[in-house]
């Protein structure tokens, strides 16, 4: 980014792009042709913002205006304006929520104050399409550094001491494994990227592919270095077409410049990558099963050990990272195991980025230090919940974690403290959860999608969470007993000590941590055959307003089982042994004279 | 030579002939087939040397690689938790009412099918869907109709 005085950056992420911005571009170069300003102002199409929430979103470089929910009809009021007359258009920009006052400067608002970006440094600052805007921000130096400057053991070093651990969800320290696979002989290694990406409430990984897609290249050359592989495979799921088409044109890019290739740089080191595509298993997530996929095999996944590390691909050392994981490496080799260690806390070090979903204000992606609390994150960074409701609960770790309480809302976010909370760091994907929810169902929902992406292989987990589903099913019907929270956790704790992989081991998580948590709600459930919020159907009551009901007998008329009683302009009752609570009459009822209890 | 032999021959050519080369070669029948026919996995079983019984088990295990005759476009609305939060199942009802076909079911002149599929990474912007490779997120049931309005002027 040289030449140009103002850069428009407009995010070209999934999220953005869905709602026009390439459009927008295009009115935005039509209307700078226009104003003559072709040779001072250029447009460029990045990743993700992470403000997805507010998209599309342009924001004008170098006085860092934030421009939110713009349409192409705003380009020509942006160009004459803000660039010519220099006044920034005061209706696009950002309303802070709490003093409502507008905020053109994106590093005043609360969303941007209190994150580090760290993986996500590039993600809607370059091109991604673009080699030239990764290379003058530093890329490929790491790489270059590590291949004249440093041997493999001084690089593995250095990934080591940085303190770095796995961010796809197991948070195995990333220097060891690659010391690992370093040590595991062998004619023939692979460096894997795993972006197979699919727990739900997680969007960190694609949103990286596409935003930054070379970062990861990068790291994948620089772990190949190390671990002395010459061939590295992204393994992506299917259903990513963006960042699958950003990263094969990247992966072109770096090959045309000699970064992918034989004889990189001149050193002699040889390094390519291939694309693997993944056809929807969200096991095939799982390292082991990874593997089996990428070798033609059903998904499955395998005992460990033999770790990948030591027998992966093909039988052969196989070092698997996530996206994340790798998008940290160059920077790390950049500024130094000193520098990163300094960020976190005393077991996690550097930052996470997490992907806010649910019933918060500021959905999107954002990445803090490790060691953050949960309140920063949802209030500070989030913008609070939804429409003002009440917080109850923050799901983390996906299908393997727990739902987090308001008890824990202080407490600093690592892999040890979430673990300690009943949760998990997982991938990064926080589902926010207000009042309106209802644990049971969430913790049903969660089994669900165990249910339907275990592979089958091992009893405990296909029958166990089957079992599992049909209790909760059962609570939620209104059929439940006391009995059942014994028997979840009973059949919970049979699941998890004797599953084969990470998925059944952890998937009655969801599960025992809600049991844990609010328990009260269990019991409601169970005992009183109510739902506090109000969500599962089955246990709902319909009552008719006496003061309110003008006896139209027309809920009368539409029960399909007579449970309506009630003379014409009489109040109306109904009788609750007979309803079958198919809300037929609360639909009917012009005067809103049934309410749900 | 058929075209559905020609077919695999060329993935075959162009992927190689070893285990590891069967999901892309099976991925590349799908693309361009739609899903994978009995005769399609007997003939790929052939070419790549591996016994019918292990490629029709490989097929089966992944979602993505259809074995059932599935249309020109196939839609797969996301029903995983966030977007179960925020109306899937109205925008599940806006499409089967319009294309009156059930969710697992393809229309009559094979155009459309419609598939539910786990979290697609777009929670934030939920709800969303795939229509192929396309992606298509907050999607509420007047947007889906509009969408769908806009394929079905496709030929
Ligand atoms: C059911 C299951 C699903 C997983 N899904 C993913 C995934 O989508 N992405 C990922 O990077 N790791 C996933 N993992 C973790 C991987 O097995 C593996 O630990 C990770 O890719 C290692 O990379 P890291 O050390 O950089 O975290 C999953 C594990 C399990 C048990
Ligand atoms: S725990 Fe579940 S997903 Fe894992 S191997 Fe067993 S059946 Fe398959
Ligand atoms: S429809 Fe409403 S107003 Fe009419 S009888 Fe029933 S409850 Fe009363
Ligand atoms: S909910 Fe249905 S069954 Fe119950 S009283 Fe109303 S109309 Fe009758
Ligand atoms: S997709 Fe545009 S800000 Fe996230
Ligand atoms: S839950 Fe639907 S896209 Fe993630």
């Amino acid at each position: 980014m040289t030449d140009y005085k103002i850069h428009l950056l407009i995010c070209g992420g999934t999220g953005c792009k869905s709602s026009e911005s390439d459009e927008i571009k295009k009115s935005l170069k039509y209307w700078i042709d226009e104003a003559n300003l072709k040779e001072e102002a250029q447009v460029v199409l990045t990743g993700c913002f992470g403000f997805c929430e507010k998209g599309p979103i342009v924001k004008v470089l170098p006085d860092n205006t934030f421009y939110v929910e713009v349409k192409p009809s705003d380009a020509e009021e942006i160009v004459k304006e803000h660039l010519l007359k220099g006044r920034p258009v005061q209706r696009l920009l950002y309303k802070d929520p709490h003093t409502n006052q507008q905020i053109s400067d994106s590093k005043g608002m609360d969303f941007y104050k209190k994150q580090m970006r760290i993986a996500l440094r590039n993600c809607g600052f370059i091109n991604p399409e673009s080699i030239h805007e990764y290379i003058s921000r530093d890329g490929y130096m790491a790489l270059g550094k590590c291949l004249t400057e440093l041997t493999p053991e001084e690089t593995i070093k250095e990934v080591k001491d940085s303190g770095l651990r796995g961010r796809g969800g197991g948070g195995f320290p990333t220097g060891l494994k690659w010391e690992i696979t370093r040590n595991s002989e062998a004619d023939q290694k692979y460096v894997v990227c795993n972006a197979d990406e699919g727990d739900p409430g997680a969007f960190m990984d694609r949103s990286i592919l596409e935003g930054d897609p070379h970062s990861v290249i990068e790291a994948m050359a620089i772990c190949g270095y190390c671990i002395g592989a010459d061939k590295g495979l992204v393994y992506i799921r299917a259903e990513y077409p963006l960042a699958i088409e950003r990263l094969t044109t990247a992966l072109r890019h770096a090959r045309e410049y000699g970064l992918l290739g034989n004889d990189i740089l001149g050193t002699g080191f040889n390094f390519e990558i291939d694309i693997r595509l993944g056809a929807g298993a969200f096991v095939c997530g799982e390292e082991t099963a990874l593997i089996h996929s990428m070798e033609g095999l059903r998904g499955e996944p395998t005992f460990k050990p033999p770790f990948p590390s030591v027998a992966g691909y093909l039988g052969k050392p196989t070092n698997v990272n996530n996206v994340e994981t790798f998008a940290n490496i160059p920077v790390i080799i950049n500024k130094g195991a000193a520098w990163f260690s300094e960020i976190g806390t005393e077991k996690s070090k550097g930052t996470k980025v997490f992907a806010l979903a649910g019933k918060i204000n500021n959905v999107g992606l954002i990445e803090v230090p490790m060691g953050t609390t949960l309140r920063e994150v949802i209030y500070d960074i989030g913008g609070g919940i939804k429409d003002g409701k009440e917080f109850k609960s923050v799901q983390t770790g996906g299908p393997s974690g727990g739902c987090l309480t308001k008890d824990f809302l202080d407490t600093p976010i690592d892999y040890d403290n979430l673990l300690a909370a009943g949760s998990m760091m997982g991938s990064g994907g926080m589902i926010v959860m207000d009042e309106d929810d209802c644990m049971v169902s969430i913790a049903k929902f969660y089994l669900e999608f165990t249910l339907e992406e275990s592979c089958g292989k091992c009893s405990p987990c296909r029958i166990g969470n089957k079992r599992l589903h049909e209790i909760l099913e059962k609570i939620t019907k209104g059929y439940g007993e006391e009995k059942d929270i014994e028997r979840l956790k009973l059949l919970s704790n049979v699941i998890k000590d004797t599953s084969l992989c990470g998925l059944g081991q952890s998937s009655p998580n969801p599960v025992l941590s809600t049991i844990a948590n609010f328990e009260d709600e269990y019991l409601a459930h169970v005992q009183e055959q109510r739902c506090p919020s109000g969500q599962c159907k089955a246990l709902l009551k319909y009552e008719i307003i006496e003061d309110l009901c003008t006896g139209c007998t027309l809920c009368f008329r539409n029960c399909p089982v007579g449970a309506i009683t009630g003379e014409r302009r009489q109040p109306h009752y109904i009788d609750q042994s007979l309803c079958i609570k198919c809300g037929a009459c609360y639909e009917k009822c012009k005067f809103n004279a049934i309410k749900l209890s | 030579m058929n075209p559905i032999e020609s077919l695999i021959k060329d993935l075959a050519d162009q992927h190689g002939r070893k285990r590891e080369s069967l999901l892309p070669v099976m991925q590349g029948v799908v693309q361009q087939e739609k899903f994978l026919s009995e005769y399609s996995m007997v003939e790929i079983a052939r070419e790549m040397d591996i016994p019918a019984a292990e490629v029709f088990g490989t097929a089966t295990f992944y979602s993505f690689l259809e074995t059932k005759p599935a249309g020109k476009y196939i839609i797969r609305v996301c029903r995983t938790i966030t977007c179960a939060m925020k109306g899937k199942n109205q925008l599940l009802f806006a499409i089967q009412d319009m294309l009156k076909i059930k969710t697992g079911e393809t229309t009559p002149d094979k155009r459309f099918t419609l598939l539910e599929t786990n979290c697609l990474g777009w929670c934030h912007k939920a709800p969303a869907m795939l229509i192929n490779d396309e992606v298509y997120t907050e999607v509420t049931p007047e947007k889906a109709r509009e969408i769908l309005t806009g394929y079905m002027k496709d030929i």
